[in-house]
């Protein structure tokens, strides 16, 4: 099981004028906020707004190429090692390998993490896998390969958990499965991208607004109404 | 490091085994250039120099089919941010991958090697078994280093199938000399000539430098 930094006071993510570029192509700019353990952040912005960009520079992928990045009081990417472990992913790639059953996938990364292998089955049996928990990846429907993925993503029970549209494919009792997961009670400090504005604010403590890889919005939730969001993808 | 070795060896062998991608295509190569060998050279049989040539240039092609799909899995399906994100020595998913290749090239000349045999050596060469034993593990295990360095370097690139042999081709050229010289002497027609040991430290050194370099740079290689 990954070590838990129990007491640690520094918070789950601190971006100070964050920026990144692909070549030319400059993809964020100068994003800068400060996530507190345990809180939600929702992230909303039109397609290229920067919003994967963001979520694989938290996750250790991507190097910052401007201002300071601390992900669990680890600087990226310099300490980017003390993260490692303590952070899970759940993107549009399930990040599973498709000749492998979904008990093979989940006991391979429980090896990477160091996990009980017992975890990986109970984590089966929570999402509604187990009878198709020895069936390759490639024979899953689409929805079946999320809830795999978001085992997969919290197998390692992280500190912070990045989710990109976490619920896509998922019918109603899938996502009430993955709820104690991923859901907002489920302890870890996380980074919600949606492109659904009213659960997105439903489920978060702040918000932020990218355009065109600018911080347009960063506001507690509370403050923030539909309207705000959807004039985000205008 | 090695449980996690031995995690990267069994995914890998396993995910080989179900979906046969590489070691079949390797060993359809081999044996369809010795076809092609036996037939367009118009002999009835090779021994010497010229046998360890072809032995040597159509295994080392075959492992560059290998090379190229070695990390296909990894780009495709999102196994490099898996690794990457995991509390784990990096170095662990090079030990792993070289070792794969290297089991993949052993599993290819268990055939391969018996077919060159029969379709291309001249009755009576080829007795130094134990000899030319030797010469393949030391060979495969350059071929495996350079070749998952080389295999890391082009999955990341557009041309994957380009860079990998542009690249590693020269890198590998002197295990092909040193490999085809430590054998020419054990496919001499006339029984095996006394065998060149020096090649043997050739090939030996070359594993070592690349091995240590190899270890060194593919931390690197796996930074986006």
């Amino acid at each position: 099981m990954a070590t838990t930094a129990a007491g640690d006071s520094r918070p789950a993510v601190a971006l100070a004028g964050v920026g990144r570029a692909y070549g030319e192509r400059v993809a964020l700019r100068e994003i800068s906020f400060t996530l507190a353990r345990g809180a939600t952040v929702a992230v909303f912005g039109a397609n290229g707004a920067g919003k994967t960009t963001l979520l694989r520079i938290l996750a250790g992928l991507l190097r910052p190429h401007a201002g300071s990045a601390h992900v669990l009081g680890a600087e990226l990417p310099r300490e980017a090692y003390r993260a490692r472990g303590r952070t899970g992913l759940l993107g549009h790639d399930p990040m599973l390998y498709r000749d492998l059953t979904v008990r093979e996938n989940l006991r391979f990364h429980a090896r990477l993490h160091r996990v009980d292998q017992g975890r990986a089955d109970a984590l089966v049996a929570q999402v509604g896998l187990s009878a198709r928990a020895d069936d390759p990846v490639r024979t899953l429907s689409r929805g079946m390969t999320q809830r795999a993925a978001i085992c997969r993503a919290v197998l390692h029970a992280p500190e912070l958990l990045l989710l990109d549209e976490p619920l896509a494919n998922l019918d109603p009792g899938g996502a009430a499965a993955v709820e104690p997961l991923i859901g907002r009670g489920a302890g870890p400090a996380r980074v919600l991208i949606s492109h659904a504005a009213e659960r997105g604010l439903a489920e978060a403590d702040h918000v932020l607004g990218l355009r065109g890889g600018r911080q347009v919005l960063w506001a507690p939730a509370a403050q923030v109404g539909l309207a705000d969001v959807q004039g985000l993808y205008a | 490091m090695r449980s996690t070795v031995a995690a990267l060896i069994r995914k890998d062998l396993r995910l080989e085994l179900r979906s046969f991608e590489s070691v079949p295509a390797m060993l359809m190569f081999s044996v369809s250039t010795f076809v092609l060998f036996h037939f367009g050279l118009d002999r009835g049989a090779l021994a010497g120099d010229l046998a360890a040539g072809v032995l040597w240039v159509t295994l080392l092609l075959a492992a560059v089919l290998g090379m190229n799909r070695l990390f296909v899995a990894e780009h495709e399906q999102g196994g490099f941010d898996g690794f990457l994100m995991a509390p784990v020595d990096r170095t662990a998913l090079f030990v792993a991958k070289a070792l794969v290749l290297f089991c993949y090239l052993v599993a290819v000349e268990l055939v391969a090697v018996p077919a060159f045999v029969v379709l291309l050596l001249a009755p009576g060469a080829g007795q130094a078994l134990p000899e030319l034993l030797a010469v393949l593990v030391l060979a495969d295990a350059g071929i495996a280093v350079v070749g998952t360095l080389i295999g890391a370097l082009g999955v990341q690139t557009r041309a994957r199938d380009l860079i990998v042999p542009l690249i590693a081709l020269p890198l590998l050229v002197p295990v092909v000399i040193a490999a085809a010289e430590a054998s020419a002497p054990l496919f001499a027609q006339a029984g095996a000539d006394p065998f060149p040991g020096r090649w043997l430290l050739v090939l030996a050194l070359y594993d070592a430098v690349f091995g240590l370099l190899a270890y060194a740079v593919f931390d690197y290689l796996l930074e986006e």
